[in-house]
């Protein structure tokens, strides 16, 4: 439906998508081929950002049912997803895996929700801010990034209500340092707040440092290398809480995540691995 | 057009006894269990199920990264992660029994002994309709020589699997031999009653900015479109090299590349990476073959089958 730059770099590509309103969970993803040719070949995931009704004001046309998927440009994929216009087919498969747990599948719907975000790692926690917020909680988003284009969708939060802390790495948008230090001030603020993660790995693995230690309940959503999607391939496998050589406990990221409670990982180990 | 061009072509094929109502079926290791795939397409429709490789305990697999993408391809070190035999016969053939569609199971082992281990557990099995024998695998006891590698090796292990199995033995080959024709007669005289090939071709990619591998384990099986060429030539030797039955895979992503590996002389296919990419992928390919030959006016997939003039 349309292909929008947000900001340098990155894209949000809405696409019309039936039932997705009422199907897709917060922190679900899709998986996306963009050609029937064999380059690239692999279907790539991507999260889900927001989905929505789009009201045409021509009654001849029924109102569409769409989402959207925010991408970064990084390779030849998706630098072929930038040519994509209004009009044009893309192959999709999904809601897939499981979403963030809050609400009505989790024990008690939090107060307090700290929501954090490094980089990219900001799209799936769009729709669980509205979930939340929805649900009565005080969401607080925390932004982390490199540079101040790498900050994105603060005015979508803002809009839902959400108070929005920034912190990039060169201090060219709000505070300069890492994400987790605001993290870590919030938790002592809000010592019973819910805490729901997504970025780089060496992020999450100080988001959870930092939660364990405040004794804070975490969900961290993944990224992983992924062919398949669908618990097949067995390729973007992450290292479960009892895993070990003998005793083999793997998960699949696509399958079982993307997003896990924090103690059903195996944090001594994940780290350093995936950042091949 | 011809009188008959309404009628539906007998797509059904014989391997080794086991009946399949059309020669499309799954690469092991891209199809699971079988169970994954129910929600997106219809497994009766299949010519029979692969499941992914079981060996005698469980095995973790290789670390992450496991994948690399590549032009037309992809390289894979998954390192065969699997439940192990006891969780397979307690929790994953369950399923299968539920649908009529033939099982054939997927299974390897470290040592000779390990894999004749296996083949008499497969063989206690209820619905265990045939088995494939992966012998890509490195002897863990012989210092690590890949069993699939040697002819003698080879031979070895598909006797001693033989006489353990009442169900038809499928052996799947390894491409990364100097001469798979002879790795071909070599098993068919120890015993097979039917050859699969190829697996994977071993491969690897490297990071520039990183200055790395791609893979933690170094190389991968190759799999895909990229493969598809290396491979029929590989079937093509293979089916004029023995008189047992050929299952041809490799880089299988349409009913044409299906029909190609067919007119060469495989009587079956396997569909691997294009399962991945695509989960209905082998509804479309057996819905594609069936039109062909209506096209064509065959009525019987066995006159295609070898018919390269």
């Amino acid at each position: 439906m349309y292909n929008r730059e947000m900001a340098p770099g990155y894209y949000c590509l809405g696409i019309a998508a039936p039932e997705y309103p009422a199907l897709a969970q917060p922190g679900q993803f899709v998986m996306l081929r963009i050609t029937r040719d064999y380059d690239p070949l692999l279907r790539r995931p991507f999260g889900i950002f927001r989905t929505g009704v789009l009201q045409g004001g021509n009654p001849q046309f029924p109102p569409q049912e769409y989402m959207e998927v925010v991408y970064k440009v990084v390779g030849h994929g998706t630098n072929l997803m930038t040519r994509l216009n209004p009009g044009d087919e893309v192959d999709l498969l999904g809601p897939l895996g499981n979403g963030f747990r809050s609400g009505s599948s989790a024990t008690v719907a939090p107060e307090d929700a700290l929501l954090v975000g490094g980089g990219i790692g900001v799209v799936p926690l769009f729709m669980l801010a509205q979930q939340l917020v929805d649900q009565g909680a005080r969401v607080r988003l925390l932004l982390g990034g490199r540079t101040c284009s790498d900050i994105l969708a603060v005015t979508e939060f803002e809009r839902l209500g959400v108070e929005t802390y920034v912190a990039t790495d060169d201090g060219t948008l709000g505070e300069e340092g890492l994400v987790t230090l605001v993290l870590e001030r919030k938790l002592s603020k809000y010592p019973h707040a819910h805490v729901f993660a997504c970025g780089p790995m060496p992020m999450l693995d100080a988001v959870e440092q930092r939660c364990r230690q405040a004794q804070a309940p975490l969900q961290v959503s993944l990224e992983a290398l992924m062919a398949c999607g669908v618990g097949a391939c067995l390729g973007c496998v992450v290292k479960g809480r009892e895993h070990s050589a003998q005793h083999p406990d793997y998960l699949c990221t696509c399958k079982q995540g993307p997003v896990f409670a924090a103690q059903e990982l195996n944090w001594s180990s994940t780290a350093g691995e995936d950042q091949r | 057009m011809s009188t008959h061009a309404n009628k539906n072509p007998s797509l059904e094929v014989n391997i080794a006894g086991l009946k399949l109502k059309n020669p499309v079926m799954p690469a092991s290791g891209t199809f699971g269990y079988g169970e994954e795939f129910a929600p997106y397409l219809d497994l009766e429709q299949l010519g029979a199920i692969v499941t992914k490789g079981v060996s005698l305990l469980p095995k973790a697999g290789n670390p992450t990264p496991r994948l690399a993408e590549t032009p037309a391809g992809m390289l894979n070190a998954i390192g065969l992660q699997n439940v192990g035999i006891n969780a397979f016969a307690e929790q994953k053939i369950e399923f299968l029994r539920s649908i009529s569609t033939p099982v054939v199971v997927n299974f390897f082992g470290n040592t000779f002994e390990d894999y004749v281990e296996v083949a008499e557990r497969l063989n206690e099995i209820e619905r265990v309709d045939a088995v494939e024998l992966n012998i890509s695998c490195p002897n863990v006891k012989a210092g690590g020589i890949v069993f699939g590698t040697d002819p003698a090796t080879a031979a070895r292990v598909v006797r001693g699997v033989r006489e353990k199995l009442k169900v038809p033995l499928i052996v799947k080959l390894s491409p990364n031999v100097t001469d798979i024709a002879l790795m071909a007669r070599a098993v068919e005289e120890a015993g097979a009653d039917a050859i699969s090939c190829i697996n994977t071709l071993t491969g690897m990619a490297v990071d520039l900015q990183r200055r790395c591998l791609r893979l933690a384990n170094g190389t991968g099986g190759l799999s895909g479109p990229a493969i598809k060429p290396v491979a029929l030539r590989m079937v093509h030797q293979v089916v004029n090299s023995v008189s047992i039955p050929v299952i041809g895979i490799g880089g299988i992503m349409s009913a044409e590349d299906a029909l190609e590996f067919l007119l060469v002389g495989a009587t079956a296919v396997q569909v691997g990476t294009a399962n991945l990419v695509s989960p209905g992928a082998m509804s479309e390919i057996i819905g594609g073959i069936e039109n062909f030959f209506l096209q064509q006016g065959i009525e019987d997939i066995n006159d295609w089958i070898g018919s390269l003039r």
